[in-house]
């Protein structure tokens, strides 16, 4: 029992959540909530993959995610869409060849890390955290120069993709997908980091010198470690991307990647489970903020001092978060979790699941 | 060749603004090998303190000269705009040191709080752009088919003034010693009797100061102010500062006009939407190829 006891778990959940969402049980705005988590907690472990386990510090995940949106858009346009022409595979393969185009373009973030990882060799700290912020400007300006794909206006036609899924079954195919993948990549990266492969990670993040002397090939270690990180958040994008429907460069640039920092940083560095209670809480805390109720009630003795300020919610919402992590950086700075993971915190759970 | 020139005389303007910023994130990191990531954003407070102070000394309350009201603008910009950055040190930054807190966590915060300064001022001020008033009167001269206007020669000259002060500072007197005593060791220094914490806020109110006075030259050049007018810019200028060797002085001044240059080199050959790109590109490259900058050394690890 106690093997399978998450797995069971996690597919009663899963089970629940999309027959709740077929029979309209849950509205669209809930099941957009728990995409948005399912993504976050895809980029926040990614990148915590390298921030935490790996100690690097590095600022621009976004520019991957772009990647991976892009490539997958582009291929899943050329095989369902007619945006550029006939659809180059019928409509019936749709449920087999898009986990495909989703780990395609998940392949191509990964591959495009390379520009953050090689000079990664020989630089740490500083200097690679502006390696990574000039790498998510590079992406986004090239890609905003791509006239044929849009360029800064954006790129869109995923959505013929999404319907060819719905003719086949009317179900709610996004969440599907946004669960199956969540899963994978907790499930993935949990194994990288069981694996001789994570603890040369660790290896790394304690003292790369010292690490080196223990023939552990970092250079080898560095480059799979930021394809892994990459090509999931890759992944991420091409589920945002078809998720949304449409996407534009702007949208994944310094601040997408900042929140995927704070979640990095609220969680914990180095701990899985503190990356997913941050993702989860994090998207909360977004979509409660988002409400201009909400934000109105919470300010309303300024407002009454100053009854001509009028605070959009929008607004606010990127003035309380940051706020917050500066809060906790102050008074918990290790984060939710520390380094720990949950069955370290409350050893009483080991009892029940064994997670591997 | 008169393109030439003018497109000199623009890539020096840009590079003076990169430089200017610049100073400020190498001053801060030499001292403390912080990189106050919320340094681009006290530049567009400094922008926009500089709008208010003008308009306060223009309007019917003060109604003095827009030429004394320059003159008085420039210290009172800079002053207000050293105490937003000493009261981010104060209020963020010192109390994480005191901790011991690993630097990482310095980082985050100062990123965080540049996040609050954008957002905060657009939840005051609102999204509308604010049209800076014109303080010093263009003028236009003319030199053999060259167009020099008086705002350009005074931005670039400040940018050289404010250059060989801060070398004059950090090198030549005694808080310069100190500065560089703090990064070279800063757990012996506060036993050799030296401040510490005020040494640290003099860093500050420097490297703010000139950010505020680099706000204001902005905003006189380009008069539109908006929130986000400090992110790019202060990336950039970061770019900058680490292309030259993040605390070298001498190092954060070339990489501004580096920068400055190769931007209108590229904005004169392609389109301008390349003008990142190419920016971006060059630095990966110089990065790759010197990993430490330019004219940073590289600092060896004790096993």
């Amino acid at each position: 029992m106690k093997h399978h006891s998450l797995n069971a778990l996690l597919a009663i959940v899963a089970v629940l959540l999309l027959v709740a969402a077929h029979f309209g049980w849950i509205d669209n705005y809930i099941q957009i909530v728990v995409m948005t988590i399912g993504i976050n907690i895809i980029m926040s472990t990614s990148l915590n993959l390298v921030n935490g386990n790996m100690g690097e510090f590095t600022c621009g995940h976004a520019g991957f995610m772009c990647v991976g949106a892009y490539v997958s858009s582009i291929i899943s346009v050329l095989c369902f869409g007619s945006k550029f022409g006939d659809p180059m595979l019928p409509a019936g393969s749709v449920l087999f060849v898009f986990p495909f185009i989703l780990l395609i373009g998940g392949a191509v973030a990964a591959v495009s890390s390379l520009l953050v990882s090689v000079p990664s060799f020989k630089t740490r700290d500083d200097y690679l955290a502006i390696i990574s912020i000039a790498v998510n400007y590079m992406i986004i300006s090239a890609l905003e120069n791509m006239n044929f794909i849009g360029g800064s206006r954006g790129f869109q036609g995923m959505k013929d993709t999404y319907w060819a899924m719905i003719d086949i079954f009317d179900g709610p195919w996004m969440l599907f997908w946004v669960i199956n993948f969540t899963i994978f990549t907790v499930w993935v990266i949990r194994r990288f980091i069981s694996s001789t492969y994570g603890k040369g990670v660790n290896a790394i993040c304690q003292d790369e010198v010292a690490a080196e002397i223990m023939s552990v090939n970092t250079n080898k270690i560095k480059i799979i470690n930021f394809m892994v990180a990459a090509g999931l958040a890759g992944c991420a994008g091409g589920l945002y991307a078809h998720i949304i429907g449409y996407v534009n460069p702007q949208s994944f640039n310094i601040l997408k990647s900042t929140e995927a920092m704070v979640m990095v940083y609220l969680g914990g560095m180095g701990s899985l489970s503190g990356a997913i209670i941050s993702a989860i809480l994090f998207t909360t805390l977004m979509e409660i903020l988002r409400s201009q109720a909400i934000i109105d009630g919470m300010l309303s003795p300024v407002t009454f001092i100053f009854p001509d300020w009028e605070p959009s919610a929008g607004v606010i919402k990127w003035v309380m978060i940051p706020l917050l992590l500066v809060i906790v950086m102050q008074f918990r700075p290790e984060g939710i979790m520390g380094n720990r993971e949950l069955s370290d915190v409350f050893p009483k759970l080991k009892k029940f699941y064994r997670f591997k | 060749m008169d393109f030439i020139f003018q497109n000199v005389l623009n890539a020096l303007q840009w590079g003076s603004f990169y430089a200017l910023i610049a100073l400020g994130y190498t001053l801060v990191y030499g001292v403390l090998r912080l990189i106050n990531f919320a340094h681009g954003d006290i530049f567009m407070v400094g922008a926009y303190i500089s709008f208010f102070v003008a308009g306060f000394l223009l309007g019917p309350l003060a109604g003095l000269s827009p030429l004394v009201a320059f003159l008085v603008t420039v210290p009172l910009t800079m002053m207000l705009t050293a105490c937003v950055g000493v009261t981010l040190e104060r209020i963020a930054y010192r109390p994480l040191r005191r901790k011991g807190a690993h630097r990482l966590y310095v980082v985050i915060t100062a990123l965080m709080c540049g996040l609050i300064l954008e957002y905060s001022n657009l939840a005051v001020l609102g999204a509308s752009r604010l049209k800076f008033p014109e303080l010093v009167e263009k003028q236009i001269w003319n030199i053999g088919g060259i167009a020099l206007t008086n705002l350009k020669v005074m931005v670039i000259v400040t940018a050289v003034l404010v250059f060989l002060f801060l070398q004059w500072v950090v090198t030549r007197t005694r808080v310069g010693m100190a500065m560089r005593a703090i990064s070279y060791d800063k757990f012996a220094i506060p036993l050799m009797g030296i401040p510490m914490d005020n040494i640290i806020v003099i860093t500050f109110v420097l490297g703010s100061g000139f950010a505020g006075l680099a706000g204001l030259l902005f905003a006189m050049s380009y008069p539109v102010l908006e929130p986000f007018m400090g992110m790019l810019i202060g990336w950039k200028a970061f770019i900058a500062a680490v292309v030259g060797g993040i605390g070298d002085i001498k190092g954060a001044f070339v990489g501004g006009f580096l920068l400055g240059a190769i931007e209108v080199a590229v904005v004169t050959v392609f389109p301008s939407t390349y003008r990142d790109l190419f920016a971006f590109t060059i630095l990966l490259l110089i990065l790759w190829m010197k990993p430490t900058g330019l004219f940073g050394i590289p600092q060896s690890t004790k096993i």
